[in-house]
């Protein structure tokens, strides 16, 4: 009976001990913290993305209470996190415009109606590692006869924390209403497909061809010849064609659509079904 | 050579290779699997295994020796070691939060995944259970969990590296993920058994 007496006064005599232990170090070492950096903390998502160009969102919030970085740059927070975090920090924030992501590669790999195949062209068939980077880094350039082409290894989507990306025929695809703009994809692809467009916009350039046209065309259906007719039909101005490459200025398009009706080559926008009354 | 020297030496190299917690002990092999996706979590996960091995037999040693060997409960050794091992953790965190915040910056995100690391626990255990004479004093303990942290260091950077090749080959789809990972990390722990042959002293 002692025995187990004895047992139970020395363990919960040390579980006493470390418990004041506990307590008195808690108090010694206590770190007085900013009870808006909490609070900064809460209004962002959580979810370490690094588009703001900081270490996680704690890293942001951080740089947000000393003054060093701006609020808004959070583009998975969007308007309403900066509105949040401008009213702990006292200041006023502009309105952030949400941007998503867009691939700017159309060579969706099918078949047309007599049955020939349509999209990027392939040079021959790739058996090395499944990675886009790898791809690269082999003689020819990897797999496609484009040198702009999405190589459809997914780098991006394994990058991509929203499940906003996939692969469709062979080429990835932004998912419009999951992505958040963190652009974190972008960096994982080797050709520099991905850049930002607002969201909503249905009026895009979704291929990133400079070369001359005929090249364009012996590599890819679907990719941009620098014909000029979206630059000739749009009545804003809108349009200029850079490097047998169209590129559209957002300030002056008016989203009127007209480009996407003319262009040969169906590139000029992510949503098939798009009209311009809707 | 002083055969204390030789047995402090021949610590390490069993902590390091010959008896290496994860690949021939099998033991911390949830922080294994699941730290080990690359190459920078691994190292710091390493990093805070090493350092909390190192202060957990320290202390565990003192609670053993002073607490409870005197009073003939050794058979608490498993109870009071785990109680011991999650306040030092608890403490460490606090005091490094305090006054070195850049390793705590470093560190911070592993210390409380290590609070109930079976590693650690084993560091402990196994000292206590070393027996009598210089093998059980308080240098050798503390140099057997410091090696043994530096062992699990190298473990999980291997693996990290091997797994990082491995997501990025063809494999089955069936196999595709933990499963190859598993087979993987089975693959290293027969390479690290060749390690058993090695007799220094």
């Amino acid at each position: 009976m002692t025995e187990i007496l004895i047992a139970v006064g020395v363990l919960g005599a040390l579980g006493l001990v470390f418990g004041l232990v506990l307590a008195i170090a808690s108090k010694v070492f206590y770190v007085e913290t900013d009870p808006r950096l909490d609070q900064l903390n809460e209004c962002l998502p959580g979810a370490n993305c690094g588009g703001c160009g900081y270490p996680g969102c704690g890293g942001y919030a951080d740089a947000v209470l000393k003054g060093e970085a701006a609020i808004g740059l959070c583009a998975s927070g969007g308007d309403e996190c900066a509105q949040r975090m401008a009213q702990i920090m006292g200041v006023k924030a502009e309105k952030v415009a949400r941007k998503v992501a867009l691939v700017r590669c159309s060579g969706y790999k099918g078949v047309d109606e007599n049955g020939k195949a349509t999209g990027a062209k392939q040079k021959g068939e790739y058996e090395g590692i499944k990675d886009c980077l790898a791809a690269t880094k082999v003689a020819g350039r990897g797999p496609l006869i484009c040198k702009f082409g999405c190589l459809g290894f997914g780098n991006c989507v394994a990058q991509c924390k929203y499940d906003a990306l996939s692969i469709v025929d062979g080429i990835a695809k932004v998912d419009q209403e999951k992505c958040v703009g963190c652009m974190s994809c972008a960096a994982a692809c080797p050709r520099n497909l991905i850049v930002p467009v607002e969201y909503g916009k249905h009026v895009v350039i979704a291929c990133a061809s400079t070369a001359k046209g005929s090249v364009t065309i012996r590599g890819c259906s679907a990719g941009c010849i620098g014909c000029g007719l979206c630059k000739k039909i749009c009545p804003n101005g809108a349009i200029t064609i850079d490097q047998n490459l169209a590129t559209i200025d957002y300030s002056k398009c008016s989203g009127c659509g007209l480009c996407a009706n003319v262009c040969p080559k169906h590139l000029i926008t992510v949503n098939k079904a798009y009209s311009p009354e809707a | 050579m002083s055969s204390e020297l030789q047995t402090l030496l021949g610590i390490l190299l069993s902590a390091l290779l010959t008896e290496n917690f994860i690949l021939v002990k099998f033991y911390g092999i949830c922080p294994f699997m699941g730290v080990s996706k690359k190459i920078g979590t691994a190292i710091g996960m390493g990093a805070a295994v090493t350092f909390v091995m190192g202060v957990a037999c320290a202390a565990t040693w003192a609670v053993d020796n002073f607490l409870l060997i005197p009073l003939d409960l050794q058979y608490m050794q498993t109870l009071a070691f785990i109680l011991v091992i999650a306040s030092i953790v608890q403490v460490v965190e606090m005091f490094l939060k305090k006054s070195v915040p850049s390793l705590y910056q470093a560190l911070g995100i592993y210390l409380p995944l290590i609070t109930t690391n079976c590693a650690v626990l084993g560091a402990a255990l196994v000292n206590a259970q070393a027996g009598e004479g210089f093998r059980a004093g308080f240098l050798p303990s503390v140099l057997f969990g410091v090696a043994g942290g530096l062992g699990f260091t190298l473990a999980i950077v291997l693996f990290a590296s091997v797994r990082i090749k491995v997501d990025k080959s063809n494999c089955p789809e069936c196999f595709k993920g933990f499963p190859i990972a598993l087979i993987a990390a089975g693959l290293i722990a027969l390479a690290f058994m060749g390690f058993s042959g090695l007799k220094v002293f």
